[in-house]
């Protein structure tokens, strides 16, 4: 039995794609096989660890847990659009920079793409709520103090490109957090130090 | 993990939809393939065809119903969670909505999938399933032979099985308003924060009666009455009418110990809602 094959119209970071697929070819593998754009990463492929997040139409969701035959209908953005036009890193990929918010990489991508869209909702997150953000996305690396440290980076030199007052430059040593927060945010993971 | 093959169809209006699903009997729909794309995945469904209902008009609705109607919220098919959760309407009318949706899964899960589907899928780990189940609430199907009304106690017949025939489509549930002077509670203990929940209760307090709806504990939603009871025997009255199951994730003994404590937690803050208003 040959599988039927759809043709597909993907528009993926601005750009439209025509790809044929079965009906079977998830988003996530779609993205990654059919169109190289292998930025998205996938891990777990049933939704829990949240690497192959992308945009659609804006909000993020698992590639992963859809189908590249339903995703004909939206705008997606990949970690590949998140650059500033002139090509230099985007606000959120800066930050993670800065803030030395990866390590291996892997999980990078669903928390660059999470956060984006987490920003644009609530540009001034709380230390909580910045937590709260990226709480649906699992990193194997960096015990996460990190990557919420860059949230909040994100959300500076966001405001600053939208003409908010300027950011502090990082701190010598800013990818420690203050002692008091490193209590909190130790006992809630529930890891131990 | 992949999907095994199957068929795949996305109708442009609700008849076509449900005679695509009435001539195979191993169709699916695909609503938000929140839950359903995952059992494909780990191949624990291979249905024949996936009839994909995102692309039918008119069913990503909320709606506040009353004026002759019985008064409360109608959720359309293609409402997301997300949607839900952010509704005002929904939050004013029945809040208990809202509360449990705080802890289904996490943003990125319920800006794709459904609550109805939720609803539909029964799983007894599941908040909204509980939730329509302790309100009295129900889900408007529409098959070949027409609509019909299934209220939320015959829904569920058991674990990951719902009475919506295989040919039948849920457009909308509805969650009945919450009455002037009652109240509301809702509390789950989940290992991480959007996790399904180990044990999970809601509480609905009116006037002299009160109920609770326990998730994750049996398998099914299961909703006990605890009217008249004494508030320090709150728990060990909703466990004479429950029988905590073992599985990998808690002990049947760690759950008693969970329904004891959230019994007591939810039926509280139901109270004061009752009191305080909300
Ligand atoms: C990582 C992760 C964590 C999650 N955590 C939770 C959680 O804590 N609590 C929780 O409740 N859920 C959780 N979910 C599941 C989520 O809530 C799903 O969105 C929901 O269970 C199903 O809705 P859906 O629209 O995605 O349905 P689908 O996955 O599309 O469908 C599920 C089932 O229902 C049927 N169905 C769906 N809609 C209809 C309809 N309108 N008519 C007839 N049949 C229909 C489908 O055929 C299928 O059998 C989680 C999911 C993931 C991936
Ligand atoms: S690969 Fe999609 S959530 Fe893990
Ligand atoms: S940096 Fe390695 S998993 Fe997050």
């Amino acid at each position: 039995m040959s599988e039927e094959l759809h043709d597909v119209r993907l528009t993926v970071n601005g750009t439209t794609h025509e790809v044929r697929v079965p009906a079977r070819r998830l988003l996530s593998d779609a993205l990654r096989h059919d169109l190289g754009l292998t930025g998205t990463h996938v891990g777990c492929e049933h939704g829990v660890c949240g690497a192959c997040t992308i945009l659609v139409d804006g909000a993020p969701m698992r590639s992963c847990l859809m189908f590249a035959v339903s995703a004909a209908y939206h705008e997606l953005t990949t970690v590949e659009g998140l650059a500033n036009d002139d090509g230099s890193l985007g606000p959120v990929q800066q930050a993670f920079m800065d803030c030395h918010g990866l390590q291996c990489g892997f999980c990078t991508p669903g928390f660059l793409t999470t956060i984006t869209a987490g920003l644009r909702q609530n540009p001034h997150p709380t230390h909580d709520e910045a937590r709260d953000m990226i709480a649906g996305n699992l990193c194997r690396c960096t015990g996460y103090q990190n990557i919420v440290k860059a949230v909040e980076r994100a959300a500076e030199l966001a405001g600053t490109a939208a003409g908010e007052s300027p950011p502090e430059p990082p701190r010598p040593g800013s990818a420690q957090l203050p002692s008091e927060d490193r209590d909190e945010d130790t006992a809630s993971t529930g890891l131990g130090a | 993990m992949k999907p095994a093959p199957f068929d795949y169809r996305r109708p442009g209006t609700l008849s076509e939809a449900i005679a695509a699903l009435a001539g195979e009997p191993d169709a699916k729909v695909l609503a938000g393939g929140q839950s359903l794309v995952p059992l494909l995945s780990m191949r624990l469904a291979a249905p024949s065809l996936l009839v994909d209902i995102n692309g039918l008009p008119g069913l990503d609705t909320i709606e506040v119903t009353g004026e002759g109607d019985e008064p409360g919220v109608r959720v359309g098919a293609l409402a997301r969670h997300a949607a839900v959760l952010a509704s005002d309407d929904v939050r004013r009318v029945q809040p208990l909505v809202p509360l449990a949706l705080a802890d289904v899964a996490h943003a990125t899960i319920r800006n794709r999938g459904t609550t109805v589907g939720s609803i539909v899928h029964a799983d007894a780990a599941a908040e909204m399933p509980v939730v329509l189940t302790l309100l009295g609430g129900s889900v408007e199907v529409e098959g070949p032979s027409g609509r019909r009304t299934i209220p939320a106690d015959e829904l569920y017949v058991g674990p990951l099985e719902s009475s919506v025939g295989h040919d039948e489509i849920a457009v909308a549930a509805f969650f009945p308003a919450l009455r002037p002077g009652a109240g509301v509670g809702f509390e789950e203990i989940a290992r991480r924060h959007g996790d399904y929940a180990l044990v999970g209760a809601a509480a609905l307090v009116e006037g002299e009666s009160v109920r609770v709806g326990f998730l994750s504990v049996s398998d099914v939603p299961t909703v006990v009455d605890l009217s008249g009871v004494a508030d320090d025997e709150l728990g060990d009255a909703a466990l004479a009418q429950l029988e905590p199951m073992d599985d990998i994730h808690a002990t049947a003994a760690y759950r008693s110990q969970l329904v004891r404590v959230l019994t007591t937690r939810v039926v509280r803050s139901a109270q004061e809602m009752a009191r305080e208003g909300m």
